[in-house]
């Protein structure tokens, strides 16, 4: 490898000897490709065409009212596919292709990294398989309807929970098997390097607009950019773009399930210890001897016991703040927002919204907080549906 | 206590390849798999690999994996690891290589882990998710605490790579025999024979090939290649797992197979 991949201590590439080469390869076109003219403006091209970017920052006036101050939502929910996730798929996938890989796979929580990588299978005409979790294809059966109807194989895991861990178990062991032909679409700003490196450069179109359309539209930068973690690519995103601007808050809300004091959450900047998982140095939710727990979350995209290593850093540091939602917080959030704007969000960004609205009354009226709205929550109807009946 | 050195000099000068059962410690509860470990001794093991369970073992197949699932919910933990060891060390006195994940030498501290597992008999520590490029966390605290160290090389790694590995490698070469995980094969892979010949002319550390060698014969084919040593782990732990309810039967077949498999490869063909 040219670059080790730290961020302070944390990332790596904790990874056996078969996984070094082929990551070295993907590294190396990387920084071949990333800066590219040509790379560039196919790129360009496609995230305004096919994507939909730029996705618009929008003043959400109800839901402001509600809580007592300035709400602005970057609305990554209305990009192609539902979700931010198609910024890193277009870009990966994009860099597969320039690498002349012919297949693709990728591991997949909530159903949105898997359909986004489906979808770029079939824009390209790769052969696509979308490891995913029975538990989370329970849950998530939308989702894995449409990723099949883009032509993607969707491999069912039974391991562990059936969740994102275990998917990214056995995409990670697939892989192995299959260096040569094969090119693992990671899907957040987690796992070896250089995916945290890779998943991020794609993901920072998010930050740089919401920074330019913040100050076009309200004249000054947010006092608080907030976004949901669970490895972390949404909010990764969206930090780069206010990193260097010392006034701007970051907060990360992670995935508090049940509650942090039942131990059944996915919050792993909150509660968890530094360890090793999937190649990387970072938080994560273990026992004491280091087994890694099973995690619980009302969000199938948060549902994941370890986290980006930037993530890592800038908690240490204190660049960014983090704090988890509850379930049941973020049930009512996905509900307010439905009712207040007409906007049904994801509930990986409900747990953003959750936090706003335990805000209320503690941040004065003239304060700007910017949420990454990074998904859409049609996929969320049948939970919330079923967690949240509605009265006839 | 019985050094690599010792036995893969002793097995050369009787052109003898090593014969190395994996097994994952606790499998299926600790005290049948003492008993499966000590079968391996009598049937003829020359070195042990044993492995603590971990919750992702991202290089493992599906028989392995199920091995650490039965062994955790036995409740096995790292700390009963250590009382194991020193059980089948004062059943005889064997080289013990242990595979770990890393997370779990980590927590316990590494310095700390090696000094504790080479107190309790261990010869050396293989971390399966922790590359040559990461040595340094590593192999000064193995050494100082008396450990050899053992390192990985797969069909993929390419010749400097190679030579960078040998040169920190004090136990043996790890070598995989294929691009995958472990697991049961029909076919042994072909890509072995030329494995083996490269690494032997690079270096004079001992050379074991594992992953995938399943049947007497590919454990002959690869003695003959020219290995020093011969990995044999998920078809004798779907051995426990096809014989759960009978571990009189498990321990036979065990037994008769590895017997045959150290049969198969002494005396050395080549």
């Amino acid at each position: 490898m040219k670059y080790k991949g730290r961020f302070g201590d944390y990332g790596g590439f904790y990874v056996p000897e078969v996984l070094i080469p082929v990551l070295e390869e993907l590294e190396e076109a990387f920084y071949r490709f990333y800066e590219d003219e040509q790379f560039v403006a196919e790129l360009a091209q496609l995230s305004k065409n096919y994507a939909g970017r730029p996705s618009s920052l929008y003043y959400a006036k109800r839901f402001s009212e509600h809580v007592g101050f300035k709400v602005y939502l970057k609305r990554e929910d209305l990009l192609h596919g539902g979700a931010h996730k198609v910024n890193n798929t277009l870009g990966q996938g994009l860099l597969a292709k320039y690498m002349g890989k012919a297949k693709l796979i990728a591991e997949t929580g909530a159903g949105q990294h898997g359909l986004a990588t489906a979808m770029i299978g079939a824009l390209f005409g790769m052969e696509t398989k979308i490891f995913m979790g029975v538990t989370d294809i329970e849950r998530q059966s939308i989702n894995v309807h449409k990723m099949k109807l883009c032509g993607a194989e969707v491999v069912p895991i039974e391991g562990g929970t059936g969740t994102l861990k275990d998917a990214i178990n056995d995409a990670l062991r697939y892989w192995t098997a299959h260096v040569t032909d094969t090119f693992y679409l990671f899907g957040s700003a987690c796992g070896p390097h250089p995916y945290p490196t890779v998943v991020k450069h794609f993901q920072t179109c998010i930050g740089k607009e919401t920074r330019q359309q913040c100050l076009e539209q309200i004249g000054r930068l947010p006092d608080i950019v907030v976004a949901c973690v669970g490895g972390g690519s949404n909010a990764i995103g969206i930090f780069s773009g206010f990193i260097d601007d010392k006034n701007v808050r970051l907060i990360g809300v992670e995935a508090g399930g049940r509650s942090l004091s039942s131990g059944k959450h996915a919050a792993t900047l909150v509660a968890g210890r530094v360890g090793i998982l999937h190649g990387a140095k970072a938080y994560l939710l273990q026992d004491k001897e280091g087994q890694i727990h099973d995690t619980e979350s009302v969000s199938a995209g948060l549902d994941y016991p370890a986290v980006g290593p930037e993530h890592c850093l800038l908690k240490d540091t204190g660049r960014a703040e983090y704090v988890a939602a509850e379930d049941e917080d973020v049930l009512d959030a996905f509900g307010l927002l439905s009712k207040t704007e007409g906007i049904l969000p994801a509930l990986e960004p409900s747990h953003a919204l959750a936090f706003l609205c335990s805000q209320k009354g503690k941040l004065d009226a003239e304060q700007i907080v910017v949420v990454n709205l990074s998904g859409r929550g049609d996929k969320d109807v049948g939970i919330v549906e079923k967690r949240r009946p509605l009265e006839n | 206590m019985k050094t690599y050195k010792q036995v893969f000099s002793e097995l050369g000068e009787q052109k003898r390849a090593a014969l190395i059962p994996f097994f994952v410690i606790g499998d299926p509860d600790f005290d049948t798999s003492l008993a499966i470990v000590k079968t391996a001794i009598d049937a003829g093991a020359d070195v042990l690999e044993l492995g603590i369970p971990f919750s992702d073992p991202i290089a493992d197949g599906p028989t392995i994996q199920k091995a650490d699932i039965r062994a955790m919910r036995s409740g096995m933990t790292v700390r009963k690891g250590l009382e194991f060891i020193r059980k089948v060390k004062n059943y005889k006195d064997i080289p013990i290589g242990l595979l770990m994940y890393y997370n779990l030498v980590y927590q316990y501290g590494t310095e700390q882990f090696f000094t504790d597992f080479h107190q309790a008999g261990a010869n050396s520590v293989l971390v399966a998710d922790l590359s040559i490029d990461d040595a340094d966390e590593i192999v000064e605290p193995a050494v100082s605490a008396g450990l050899d160290t053992v390192f990985m090389v797969t069909p993929n790694t390419g010749p400097e790579r190679m030579k960078l590995i040998a040169s920190r490698t004090t136990g043996f070469i790890y070598t995989v025999s294929v691009l995958g995980v472990t697991g049961i094969r029909e076919k042994l892979s072909d890509m072995i024979g030329g494995l083996v010949g490269k690494l032997k002319k690079l270096t004079g550390v001992p050379i074991c090939v594992g992953f995938g060698i399943s049947k007497a014969e590919h454990a002959a084919t690869v003695a003959s290649a020219g290995a020093d040593g011969v990995i044999i782990g998920s078809k004798i732990v779907g051995l426990i797992e096809s014989n759960l309810g009978n571990r009189e039967k498990m321990l036979a077949e065990i037994s008769t197979f590895l017997s045959e498999v150290k049969s198969t490869i002494s005396p050395c063909t080549n």
